[in-house]
């Protein structure tokens, strides 16, 4: 019998459908993923089945849980289920926990909610949930606060609240896409654990495909509220039956044909790389503690050629970034661009910089909303002087990255995430810089939108011969994109080499840690994929 | 539009055309007494009565409003004037000295209640209109500095703002181009809020007598004056008490109006 049961669950926000008929079956120790892209209402199923939604939403059909229907469920009722026989956890664990509450307080309040214990039972049992998640006392205390733990530890935390009561079912959405990839394969591996070893159930929610792959007993696919295939996910992925899984999957391995036009030729160098922040004083009286996130790096990128730059958050990446992007000032080294030597303390001169160019990873944020296009694209005119054909120049500059010269008199809110990564690419081409710095440009893409941008960096690095440095966490982008790779940590460059022999045969430690981390679909699993296609 | 955006716009638009009106026209003339027709109560003449100086209430109310309004808006004015820049050169200056300078002065005002300020800077330069603007004008610093180092803080952590530093522009340049007309929704809600606090500021300092003097009509002073004669014509107290709370009030649902409709999260594109 299985322990949640969907059937023709169809919701309505205001006028808008966002689910139809969206029915599967979760087992008892089920691991069940739910896969699709942004909007495909991966989360709204999981907010319809806790009773979670918005205002203004209708709902229809049946959720039968333990033999009770949620659908249509008084809220009074729904409160004592939530926490108590589902409990879920979510994507952003910076947000999920309570910053004025220590841990201990915030695992026993789930407890003490649902009337399950007395105060000093509770945190007994807070502690030995704890404890289960991986958090034992003697080194997290009850006592600690958020914000005295990492990205995973806070996630670890969230779970431990989730499984307080020991539901029936865990509702995880998105429960690793903000994580590192390390941490990401700890989490995923707590998770299934905690599946088997309590007896629960699991409903896994993500857009990445690997990390189904290897977790989850039954998968589903969505697109656009509607559940187009399901099944076993060892022979989903094998014979995806429906032409959108095909597509998904075709696109989350896609590798854009590129042809290296390496020059051979340094076009920036970065010697000894030193940058340092003032951190405040510990006490009164002491002297400023210094924190060195880039830490001695050298590097060369060659005209023409990708390099691909790995790390985990904290690493020193962004630091170095904007160090290469001539923003800050170093503290030791130098760094050479078209032969141009800027020391440190220097300020990097206006017509060097306009050789390098940035594209950002967050679509939203990249643009100001009350510009227009046109403005928007021109803005590194700034660095070289406008010229006399400016809406000539942003025109064609638009045409170049496939889209209309006539959408530069729209605003940014007009257009979608791809479309707005294509327009910080064409604010970028411009000036016609030697470098660009993609800045895990494709990382907040669905995977078909991220494959067409991939080929059309391709096909622009061909035709205008340029240098890109890829900086990005995913490991597999950075495989099929880049001629060699840097992995950095800590502030220093650990392993360098082309691409596919550290892929392979990884030398540093943190290297191998790393692409073991990384979810992966199997490779005899794609083999069969790729023969059926 | 919502309802209580709808009231306030109409309150603070029949509050401003009164101002407005009362520059060219009042029904009768302010100065001149008439003592026989004192303390009468509302009719077809007087609509809202007359004093016991025998003034018709109504012309009264209608030139107080352009005394409040006047002061309140030069003192947002003040406010705006000074508090935006400063605000966005702290966030410019992020956890910098100048940050650190401008917010901590910014405290140094806002730890002394402002109705006493005030009364020290009329009680040490003489009661008058001026400088009734000058001290809710310095108050309103504070209050704009913040408001804009806030929003300001947040866009500089946005992707654009990094964009144009790659374009080579500089944080004043940036801080103008970018910030500016994103904290633009922010200035025009708390300008009202601001705005509304003022009129009640003035008519508080006009009631104790440092405000605009006679005989320049004030709402305060009306209130101060018909406190005497509460009981025998209750209307010379109520009409100017009437003018301030529905002013006040109009001001206070135009400002939150204004504040959910400018919310970009409300009208995010399809």
């Amino acid at each position: 019998m299985s322990l949640l049961s969907v059937r023709d669950l169809s919701l309505r926000i205001h006028d808008t459908p966002v689910l139809s008929s969206v029915g599967f079956d979760i087992a008892p120790g089920d691991i069940f993923g739910l896969v699709g892209e942004s909007g495909s209402g991966k989360s709204m199923t999981a907010l319809a089945i806790m009773g979670l939604l918005p205002h203004g939403a209708a709902m229809s059909g049946k959720a039968d849980f333990c033999g009770q229907n949620l659908v249509g469920l008084p809220e009074k009722r729904l409160t004592r289920l939530r926490g108590n026989d589902i409990g879920m956890i979510f994507q952003e664990p910076m947000t999920a926990l309570n910053p004025m509450k220590t841990i201990g307080d915030q695992v026993a309040e789930t407890l003490l909610i649902h009337r399950a214990a007395t105060r000093s039972v509770a945190r007994s049992a807070a502690a030995e949930r704890l404890a289960r998640v991986g958090l034992s006392s003697d080194r997290f205390p009850l006592s600690r606060y958020p914000h005295e733990l990492s990205g995973g530890q806070r996630q670890r935390v969230a779970i431990a609240m989730a499984i307080a009561l020991r539901p029936k079912l865990l509702i995880a959405d998105e429960p690793t896409t903000a994580l590192d990839v390390t941490t990401q394969a700890q989490i995923l591996d707590l998770l299934t654990g905690l599946t088997a070893a309590e007896g629960m159930a699991l409903m896994l929610i993500t857009h990445d495909l690997a990390v189904v792959a290897g977790r989850t007993t039954h998968t589903a696919v969505m697109q656009r509220g509607r559940i187009v295939e399901q099944g076993e996910t060892r022979s989903l992925f094998r014979q995806h039956r429906h032409d959108y899984t095909r597509r998904l999957f075709a696109a989350s391995a896609h590798q854009p044909a590129r042809r290296a036009r390496d020059s051979g030729r340094p076009l920036l160098t970065a010697e000894n790389v030193v940058r340092e922040y003032t951190l405040p004083r510990p006490s009164f009286f002491a002297a400023h503690s210094r924190l060195r996130a880039v830490d001695g790096v050298s590097l060369t990128i060659r005209g023409g050629e990708s390099l691909g730059l790995v790390g985990e958050s904290g690493c020193g990446k962004s630091t170095l970034t904007r160090a290469i992007l001539g923003l800050d000032p170093l503290q030791g080294g130098a760094i050479h661009l078209g032969g141009v030597k800027v020391a440190a303390g220097r300020r990097v001169p206006r017509e060097l910089r306009a050789r390098v160019q940035v594209v950002f990873q967050d679509p939203y944020g990249s643009f100001n909303p009350r510009h227009r296009v046109h403005r928007l694209v021109a803005e590194p005119f700034h660095l070289t002087g406008a010229p006399a054909d400016l809406r000539g120049r942003v025109g064609a500059a638009l045409s170049e990255v496939g889209l209309e010269p006539a959408d530069m008199d729209k605003y940014i809110h007009e257009f979608s995430g791809g479309q707005r990564q294509r327009i910080a690419i064409a604010r970028a081409l411009i000036i016609r810089p030697d470098l660009i710095v993609l800045d895990e440009a494709v990382s907040a893409l669905d995977v078909r939108v991220r494959a067409q941008v991939l080929d059309l960096l391709a096909r622009l690095q061909e035709s205008h011969g340029l240098a890109y440095l890829f900086i990005s966490h995913d490991l597999s982008v950075v495989r099929s994109v880049t001629d060699r790779v840097l992995v950095m940590r800590a502030g220093r460059i650990v392993e360098e080499g082309a691409t596919e022999s550290v892929f392979t045969d990884p030398r540093h430690p943190y290297t191998r840690a790393l692409i073991a981390a990384a979810p992966v679909i199997p490779e005899d699993w794609k083999e069969v994929a790729h023969a059926s296609r | 539009m919502r309802l209580p955006l709808l009231i306030g716009a109409i309150l603070s638009a029949t509050a401003l055309s009164a101002a407005a009106v009362s520059l060219a026209w009042t029904p009768y003339d302010i100065a001149a007494l008439a003592i026989a027709d004192k303390l009468q109560p509302p009719s077809a003449a007087h609509w809202f009565g007359t004093d016991h100086f025998g003034r018709d209430i109504g012309s009264m109310l209608m030139a107080g409003a352009q005394t409040s309004i006047a002061v309140a808006l030069v003192a947002v004015g003040i406010g705006m004037g000074l508090g935006v820049p400063l605000g966005l050169l702290a966030a410019a200056n992020r956890g910098g000295l100048i940050d650190e300078a401008v917010m901590r002065a910014n405290d140094l005002v806002f730890a002394f209640p402002s109705l006493v300020i005030a009364i020290l800077i009329t009680a040490v330069f003489g009661p008058s209109a001026v400088n009734a603007i000058l001290a809710i004008g310095i108050f309103n610093i504070p209050v704009f500095a913040r408001v804009v180092r806030g929003g300001a803080l947040s866009l500089w952590t946005l992707d654009f703002t990094r964009a144009a530093e790659v374009a080579g522009k500089g944080a004043a340049r940036i801080s103008i181009e970018h910030i500016l007309p994103n904290v633009a929704n922010l200035l025009i809600v708390q300008g009202t809020i601001q705005f509304s606090l003022g009129i009640l500021a003035e008519a508080g300092l006009s009631y104790v007598g440092l405000g605009a003097q006679p005989p320049t009509a004030s709402w305060g002073r009306m209130l101060a004056e018909a406190q005497t004669m509460v009981t025998l014509a209750p209307h010379v107290a109520i009409f100017p008490g009437l003018a301030i709370v529905f002013t006040v009030l109009g001001l206070n649902l135009l400002g939150d109006g204004l504040r959910d409709r400018l919310d970009p999260r409300s009208r995010r594109a399809p």
